[in-house]
């Protein structure tokens, strides 16, 4: 059985068909990539499953049961985290407080106490790379640092299924690379993950299978390198620099440990 | 080269923390300059700074030889210095006609339809969406709005900061074709970007910041080329 099951998923605004007949399924160990045009669609299906929109039509089930229509949190505490691509932590706590925050109100069963609440941060923030920073108050943090934040605040909330939108918008390529390892990091620990990214170099590098949603459909699905060379994503997508920037150089041949530049 | 904009010893922070130190930067009348560096390094507090929204506690500012120093916002605007903000920041329940026309809240001449006509032709993309309300907009086409209502302000100079900034990629290469475009009809670009190819691929010149200080600025191509730059930015 999947870990998590969407069936003809649909969603309108108004007129507007945000989400048509989408399914895919989860299985534990994945790292799902959902790419696609801006308006395609992606956060409002994170939406959908973090139950933030309630489907109109459709069903998304976790493991045997269906989720649908269930409250955010009864969600959150099923064992479904998630990030927001704004990220909004609490302006007057320190780094290690915010964390905390996951831990107790977002885990399955009884109540942490306050001091097990802060242990239990301490732990996320080192995988997330932000341990040293915990005492920092978040006013302090660097952009790629609120992302990592924003990871470690699911991660407290000790989720079976992660869903990250855009972590690694507006980093370099070299912090890029760090805040993959942190993602690694999190699949080892036995995570699973779907996350929305326009990062090429994040859904080669991370994912193991690549969805591509377009104008609210699912335009394409299956193993990322197969996803990034198929013309419709191209077209609706990539763009002709991407898909040039790929192809080797006909002359001299690449040497090892080259090529890896966009 | 006469110079357009001259930046002199220029440091900035807020309250009393400093984040940018003696910071030298010239910019030629229509060059395209990048700027970039690591998150943190200070690139959107250096626009702040120029744009009068971040104090300047020492050093100097001239735009076309005019000192702007201490110079409110809106007066540094009318001078030509145009600030195109991270995130688009658009009015989201106005208008994108609204918004577009808002850039040229300063200005009082005769030209500003004109303006607005001419400006347009850079966006097809929003010919059809002029009464649409901004926030209902896909995000290359905030994007879009956002550079357009900069330049209802007839910048001499226009500084963006990280257009690319969650965008498909395919959005990315249109907004930066819009961008060149800009600079080819006569505006001078000072571009912040996290892609760092990109960015100095289509640069005249960079400069490179690093803990708030110019670690390093010369011609685009060769600051590609250069191995400290390739290794601190693209992880090669």
């Amino acid at each position: 059985m999947s870990l998590l099951a969407l069936r003809d998923l649909g969603k309108r605004f108004g007129g507007v068909n945000a989400l048509t007949d989408v399914s895919f399924a989860v299985d534990q160990g994945d790292v799902l990539g959902i790419i696609g045009p801006n308006g395609a669609g992606k956060t409002t299906l994170l939406n959908c499953i973090s139950g933030l929109y309630t489907p109109d039509t459709g069903d998304i089930r976790w493991e045997a049961a269906s989720i649908r229509g269930l409250a955010p949190y009864r969600i959150a505490r099923l064992g479904i985290g998630r990030t927001f691509q704004i990220v909004r932590p609490f302006p007057s706590m320190t780094v290690r407080e915010n964390t905390a925050m996951g831990a107790l109100f977002g885990r399955p069963g009884a109540r942490l106490q306050p001091g097990a609440a802060l242990k239990e941060a301490d732990t996320v923030l080192d995988v997330v790379g932000l341990g040293e920073k915990r005492n920092y108050p978040v006013l302090r943090l660097t952009v790629p640092d609120r992302k990592r934040l924003e990871v470690a605040r699911g991660l407290a909330m000790r989720p079976r299924l992660l869903l990250l939108d855009e972590v690694m918008a507006g980093l370099n390529q070299v912090e890029v690379e760090l805040a993959l390892e942190m993602v690694r990091r999190v699949r080892d620990s036995g995570v699973t993950i779907v996350l929305i990214e326009h990062v090429m170099k994040v859904i080669v590098g991370v994912c193991s299978r690549a969805l591509v949603l377009n104008f609210g459909r699912t335009l394409v699905e299956g193993p990322p390198a197969d996803v990034l060379k198929d013309p419709r994503v191209i077209e609706a997508y990539l763009g002709q620099r991407y898909a040039r920037d790929q192809e080797p150089p006909p002359y001299p041949p690449p040497q090892a440990g080259e090529g890896n530049e966009k | 080269m006469s110079s357009l904009l001259r930046v002199e010893k220029l440091t900035a922070g807020y309250g009393m923390t400093p984040v940018l130190f003696e910071v030298d930067l010239e910019l030629a009348s229509g060059e395209l300059i990048a700027l970039i560096g690591a998150n943190g390094a200070g690139k959107s507090t250096l626009l702040g700074a120029l744009s009068g929204l971040v104090r300047v506690s020492s050093g100097t500012v001239r735009l076309a030889d005019r000192l702007l120093t201490g110079l409110r916002p809106e007066m540094i605007v009318a001078s030509g210095m145009v600030h195109v903000p991270q995130g688009r920041r658009l009015f989201s329940t106005m208008t994108v006609e609204r918004n577009l026309l808002l850039g040229a809240y300063r200005r009082h001449d005769r030209q500003v339809r004109a303006d607005f006509e001419r400006i347009l032709g850079y966006f097809p993309a929003l010919a059809n969406k002029l009464d649409r309300e901004a926030g209902t907009l896909s995000g290359g086409e905030q994007q879009m709005v956002a550079i357009g209502r900069g330049l209802m302000a007839r910048p001499t100079l226009l500084m963006i900061d990280e257009p690319s900034l969650g965008l498909a990629p395919n959005i990315v290469d249109r907004v930066m074709e819009i961008v060149k475009a800009i600079n080819k009809d006569g505006t001078a670009v000072l571009l912040v970007e996290q892609d760092v190819v990109l960015a100095l691929d289509m640069a005249d010149r960079g400069y490179v910041l690093e803990n708030g200080r110019i670690a390093m600025s010369g011609p685009a191509a060769e600051l590609r080329r250069d191995p400290a730059v390739r290794k601190a930015y693209l992880g090669v």
